[in-house]
């Protein structure tokens, strides 16, 4: 693929935007429940989805993409959420963008029910969407080849009641925040631009609403290294200088130990472990944080492996074993480990691993080992 | 499965290398445009021997490695001298070339899903290059499949003989892959990001699988990734290429440590690992040339913070400050 040469480093900002800030033509979300609530939190978040098959298109078997899932965002942090295909990390950002409803589970956006009515306490989805913005990992698929990038990142301010030429100054702004100048990228069309560019633009068009919370779903993985850099840089600038959550989905671990604060392992649609970022690499828990982390392929030919850490591929979710789902490549499980699904057991300073052998008494012949 | 591994494969080819690439060039013809892939690359690779490929996007490391299997579309002109095994792939006949692929020479590819028959068993399918170069009966075609099978460790094999690509997942589909390929026992291997679309867990046990093949048939591979881990986990070689060029080559631990060229230090800084948290990354900036002329001078200056005027005008000649290292850059000692 060529490309044409992008302009300007990430984090070059246009001069106009470090002197002077930038035009708000909405009114900026204020925040309700101070530092200490989180921004969003789920709790038993599930969302299945039926198989149909036979003559009258009856449900032949479910695929239990997310089962169960709980967790916070804190105001100001970046979460990264790991995992291998078919874990349900893309099903989980759908749901937190309420791209598709969830079968059960709340959802509490800053002290407010997500898609409840106002008199009950909750967010209407128009006011949460507004608040929450989502990058997609397809560059190209998730810009409209027809409209130039200055009207792609207009078009939801305009929704919200923005004039239109107030609209696409703010947009010309956000293009200059990304690192593209206006005056040579505003009028170009998708197809015209890299995918490290068109990625800007997806970032930009994000940010148009001045949203609290942006999910990014495998932004980086499209990019070549070179420009991946960029992108997460520019990204650790936005997030600074627009005072930003992140929740950052991608299977690559290097990267997600670069960005994030906080780390949630999935793994069949369910939490394995979540904690801090360094708790979670320096002192993984449960068994598949483990292999996960030295399935790594080291940059080091003097440190090459000899035995894979796991053998075969994760199973399928629409009969996931009984009990815990690991157990079927895990080489710890016992008897108990089908028996029961472990509940997620707490090792101290918000980290909690789902695996029988942090919990004590549990059964396990290992079990209470790992807890501090 | 014994059997396979017994045959000799390698026949003390010491003097004649594997693979000879010298000055090879490879355009895009087309009425709007020539779009230049390939600028001028020598390759060489020994019997036995792992060879990565690095690159970004466009660099022209995929059609370098079709080039060598002729596999490029009519559109593309290739010049320059590729031979491999000894034979002159330029000069062969498409007849030559169908005894050639498959049996000499065999690749696999980064999607196994697109690249095996949706219609055929795996079993057939594996069979089917061993009937067509080994001409073999079907039935004993079919036992060489089922050892093929085992050899790439995919459970229950007899049972996943009689299995459809879609049956399979994306490991055992990989390995299913790597079984047509590895059915003639081919002297070269030619792997275009096998593991990219495995999940990490998985795309480890690929990789030290295809490394044990490797090591048990004494094949030449030619691996091309644009991932340092992976080039870091299975090559012997590495061959940096940016614009058509190779810019850098060298045994895989002293060019991950140490690079000569400007471009892959600038790629091992730009490569997030573990401890980089907190800090800002260092990026080359700006992007790749536009390849619809041909760079003048080294295609990197323009991205690169040592470029000088030498740099922007004619060839940058390789220099090899240690035997067995090559860079392409005004900077590193001719010796």
């Amino acid at each position: 693929m060529l490309r044409r040469s992008e302009s300007g480093l990430a984090g070059r900002w246009h001069a106009d935007c470090v002197t002077r800030r930038m035009s708000a033509p909405l009114p900026f979300p204020e925040d309700r429940g101070g530092p200490a609530q989180p921004l969003l939190r789920l709790n038993g978040l599930k969302k299945h989805f039926p198989i149909r098959g036979g003559m009258f298109g009856a449900t032949v078997a479910t695929v239990r993409a997310v089962d169960g899932v709980s967790f916070a965002v804190r105001k100001g942090e970046t979460l990264g959420i790991v995992g291998e295909s078919g874990c349900g990390k893309s099903t989980t950002a759908r749901l937190l963008m309420r791209l598709m409803d969830p079968d059960a589970g709340e959802m509490v956006f800053d002290g407010e029910g997500v898609g409840q009515d106002s008199q009950t306490g909750g967010i209407a989805l128009k006011d949460y969407r507004r608040q929450v913005q989502m990058v997609f990992q397809d560059s190209y698929a998730s810009l409209n080849p027809r409209l130039p990038i200055e009207d792609s990142i207009a078009f939801a301010p305009k929704v919200h009641g923005v004039s239109g030429p107030e609209a696409r100054q703010r947009a010309r702004e956000l293009l200059a925040a990304v690192g593209l100048s206006p005056a040579q990228f505003a009028r170009r069309y998708p197809h015209e631009l890299s995918g490290g560019q068109r990625q800007r633009v997806n970032i930009a068009r994000a940010l148009a609403l001045q949203p609290r919370l942006v999910l990014l779903d495998e932004p980086v993985s499209a990019l070549d290294k070179s420009v991946e850099a960029q992108v997460l840089n520019l990204l650790m600038d936005l997030k600074e200088k627009f005072g930003l959550t992140y929740v950052f989905i991608s299977h690559d671990l290097n990267v997600v130990q670069y960005i994030s604060d906080r780390v949630l392992v999935m793994y069949l649609g369910q939490v394995a472990e979540q904690g801090p970022v360094d708790a979670i690499y320096d002192r993984p828990a449960h068994p598949y944080t483990q292999a996960l982390l030295a399935s790594r392929p080291s940059m080091d030919p003097t440190k090459r492996r000899t035995e894979p850490p796991l053998t075969g591929d994760p199973p399928n979710p629409i009969n996931p074993p009984s009990g815990c789902r690991f157990r079927t490549r895990c080489p710890y499980a016992e008897a108990v480990c089908a028996e029961r699904a472990p509940v997620a057991a707490d090792l101290g300073a918000g980290h909690e691993a789902a695996c029988h052998m942090a919990l004590p008494g549990s059964g396990h012949s290992k079990a209470g080992r790992l807890a501090a | 499965m014994s059997e396979i591994l017994e045959r000799p494969v390698v026949t003390t080819a010491a003097a004649s290398p594997l693979i000879t690439m010298r000055d090879v060039h490879v355009r895009f013809v087309t009425r709007d445009r020539t779009v230049h892939a390939v600028n001028g690359v020598d390759l060489d690779l020994a019997a036995g021997e792992v060879l990565c490929i690095l690159g970004e996007s466009g660099s022209g490391k995929s059609v370098t490695m079709r080039a060598l299997m002729k596999l490029l579309p009519r559109t593309a002109k290739v010049s320059g001298r590729i031979e491999v095994a000894g034979r002159d792939v330029t000069a062969m006949s498409e007849g030559e070339l169908q005894d050639f692929r498959g049996s000499d020479v065999a690749m696999i590819f980064q999607e196994p899903m697109t690249a095996l028959d949706p219609v055929f068993t795996i079993g057939r399918q594996i069979a089917e290059t061993v009937q067509r170069h080994e001409g073999l009966s079907r039935a004993a075609a079919m036992a060489r499949a089922l050892e093929l099978l085992e050899l790439v460790q995919i459970p229950s094999a007899r049972r996943r003989l009689e299995a459809y690509p879609h049956e399979l997942s994306g490991g055992l589909r990989q390995r299913a892959m790597i079984a047509v390929a590895l059915a003639c026992k081919p002297k070269l291997l030619l792997a275009d990001e096998p593991t990219t679309a495995l999940d990490a867990t998985v795309q480890i046990q690929v990789l030290l699988l295809l490394r044990k093949l490797q090591e048990q048939l004494g094949m030449g591979v030619v691996f091309v990734t644009h991932d340092l881990g992976v080039a870091g986990e299975i090559a012997d070689r590495v061959a940096v290429m940016y614009a058509g060029r190779v810019v850098e080559e060298g045994p895989v631990g002293a060019l991950m440590t140490g690079p000569l060229h400007p471009y892959p230090r600038g790629l091992l800084g730009a490569t997030v690992h573990g401890g980089m948290r907190g800090q800002r990354l260092t990026t080359i900036p700006g992007a790749p040339p536009s390849l619809e002329t041909v760079p003048v001078g080294c295609p990197f200056a323009p991205r690169c913070t040592e470029a000088e005027e030498v740099c922007t005008v004619g060839e940058i000649a390789p220099r090899r400050p240690v035997p067995g290292r090559m860079a392409r850059c005004v900077h590193v000692p001719a010796e």
